[in-house]
């Protein structure tokens, strides 16, 4: 097997011969038919962690009858270890708002928007400018479609999709029940595709490349490549776009600073990973999947420090209108440091283990559903730290 | 009519008369007036023809929508997993020494109100800190006080 990490170069490409905009002349001259079964066909799935098919995505909601339909680009990226959305709207802003005018093509939408976090409010300006100047070239093409910015106020839950749509229409970010999903009922009620950032500017690069280039990088199960944010105990934090599927030894080869003793894979909602399982984790669809954010952890952690930042984070960003998710990130965090003072016997912490089951069969959205990955995997794997 | 009654009247006739322009309309009076008063959010209600309990209900719901005065500037240090793992804590420290308050204080004279916040998206470069809009990374104390004190001087 190869033992070197292949770095890609996709998403912050600049090619010198191509107009970007060539790319959307591309696109519109084809049937809106070719274009899903070619995203279908390259298996994309949604870069913002949950990974959900984009070509189906888009099919479903060109299905939908309904005269009003949205494109929404997911820009509130909240994930702690997470800053690759900033960077990627930073630096190729159109090839994200070229994804989003293809996408309204497809669908058959006439707005668009870009929900973007309160925190990077200093990107807000500049990004209107190429946007007003963007709109005019689809105007211009006489494509029936805009597209406008929406700005966030500080709410990690606003990432999650039916809480950005609630943003958006001025209520409290508060998750709704699901069905339906936004594909038939999104923002303002109507069919709505919601992308994040990075899986809109693979959907114009596919557009560029081709099917096959895409198809080429990664693995069966994991298509293509992605753009990891690399933080914590390494010498070369950064943003690094690297193929899909490597195993996560290789990872801690090339980043970590030779003392890696865990990585905590897909943020704060993800998974820790300790050294012994770094050899046979895979990071992708098939193994670990992640929004790309990697935080490398080495001895001179305490992982009860690491555990106790993440349940305060989830304690503080529950949106508090499900009770399993509200009291339970509470007694999560309550719970450990009764056990850190030695106030709870160390089985308590199995007693909470099976409080995050509950959690994740009765909170309401993937917040509460999924604080048990941090902790059970922290917990599992460094039973000691938490208790002494 | 009140200088906020004024701000708000723009701010509707600018984003529309609609309740999905609640957000936008909160965001344009916390940028002028660093939150929201009583009389600002009854004002908004007003205008966007909703009771002042729903605008408070969203308001309160958002970190960024300030029910509670604050100071001018508006600091934010971040407190998350790597910024903390790079030294936050001496960060937020000197700030506190410097201004003599503590997180989630403001001076008395207004010109800054200190707070830790989650995650700000900077990993890579933490500590990392907000000053209003604008992004500092890569802190040290020294390099904090330095920032802040060119803002005391403005």
């Amino acid at each position: 097997m190869d033992k070197q990490i292949k770095k890609v170069d996709i998403i912050f490409q600049m090619d010198e011969d191509c107009n970007l905009l060539d790319i959307l002349d591309k696109a519109l001259a084809q049937p809106a038919d070719d274009i899903i079964l070619d995203l279908i066909d390259s298996g994309l799935k949604g870069r913002g962690g949950a990974g959900f098919l984009t070509g189906l995505k888009w099919k479903f909601t060109k299905n939908e009858d309904s005269d009003v339909k949205y494109v929404i680009c997911n820009a509130d990226e909240g994930e702690p270890g997470t800053f690759k959305d900033r960077e990627i709207l930073d630096k190729v802003p159109e090839k994200v708002f070229i994804g989003m005018a293809i996408c309204g093509y497809v669908v058959g939408a006439k707005e668009g928007y870009i929900y973007i976090r309160g925190e990077y409010n200093f990107l807000v300006k500049g990004l209107q400018k190429k946007l007003d100047n963007f709109n005019k070239h689809l105007k211009d093409r006489n494509l029936d479609f805009q597209i406008a910015i929406r700005s966030g106020s500080g709410a990690y839950v606003c990432g999650e999709e039916s809480a950005l749509f609630e943003s958006m229409e001025g209520y409290r970010g508060e998750p709704r029940n699901k069905p339906p999903y936004p594909t038939v009922a999104g923002y303002n009620k109507k069919p709505t595709v919601i992308n994040n950032v990075e899986t809109l500017v693979y959907v114009t690069m596919i557009s560029r490349l081709g099917v096959q280039k895409f198809k080429e990088l990664g693995t069966k199960d994991s298509r293509g490549s992605k753009v990891f944010s690399v933080s914590g105990d390494t010498p070369i934090p950064g943003i690094y776009e690297l193929e899909l599927g490597m195993p996560l030894n290789q990872f801690v080869d090339e980043f970590a600073d030779g003392d890696a003793k865990a990585v905590q894979v897909g943020g704060a909602s993800g998974h820790c990973v300790p050294r012994k399982k770094f050899n046979d984790t895979i990071i992708g669809f098939e193994g670990i999947p992640t929004g790309g954010s990697m935080m490398i952890f080495n001895s001179t952690r305490s992982m009860y420090n690491v555990l106790h930042d993440y349940l305060e984070f989830f304690t503080e960003e529950s949106c508090g209108q499900c009770t399993p998710c509200r009291v339970g990130c509470q007694q999560l965090l309550k719970g450990i440091e009764a056990v850190k003072r030695g106030e709870k016997p160390p089985s308590y912490l199995d007693d909470l283990k099976k409080l995050t089951t509950t959690m994740r069969i009765a909170a309401k959205c993937g917040l509460g559903q999924s604080v048990g990955n941090p902790f059970n995997s922290i917990v599992d794997n460094f039973r000691e730290e938490i208790i002494y | 009519m009140s200088k906020t009654d004024q701000l708000v009247q723009k701010l509707v006739r600018k984003h529309g008369k609609t309740r999905n322009s609640l957000m936008a309309v909160l965001q344009g009076v916390v940028q002028e007036e660093r939150y929201l008063s009583e009389d600002a959010m009854i004002a908004v209600a007003r205008e966007l023809d909703l009771s002042a309990a729903d605008v408070y209900g969203t308001a309160s719901f958002y970190t960024f929508l300030d029910t509670i005065p604050r100071g001018k500037n508006i600091i934010r240090i971040c407190k998350t997993i790597t910024c903390h793992m790079k030294g936050k804590d001496e960060v937020l420290l000197a700030l506190e020494n410097m201004l003599k308050i503590k997180a989630g204080e403001t001076t008395h004279d207004k010109m800054f109100t200190l707070l830790t916040v989650n995650c700000l998206g900077w990993c890579h470069k933490g500590p990392v800190m907000l000053v209003n809009d604008e992004v500092y990374t890569e802190l040290t104390p020294q390099k904090a006080i330095e920032v802040i004190e060119e803002y005391s001087r403005k």
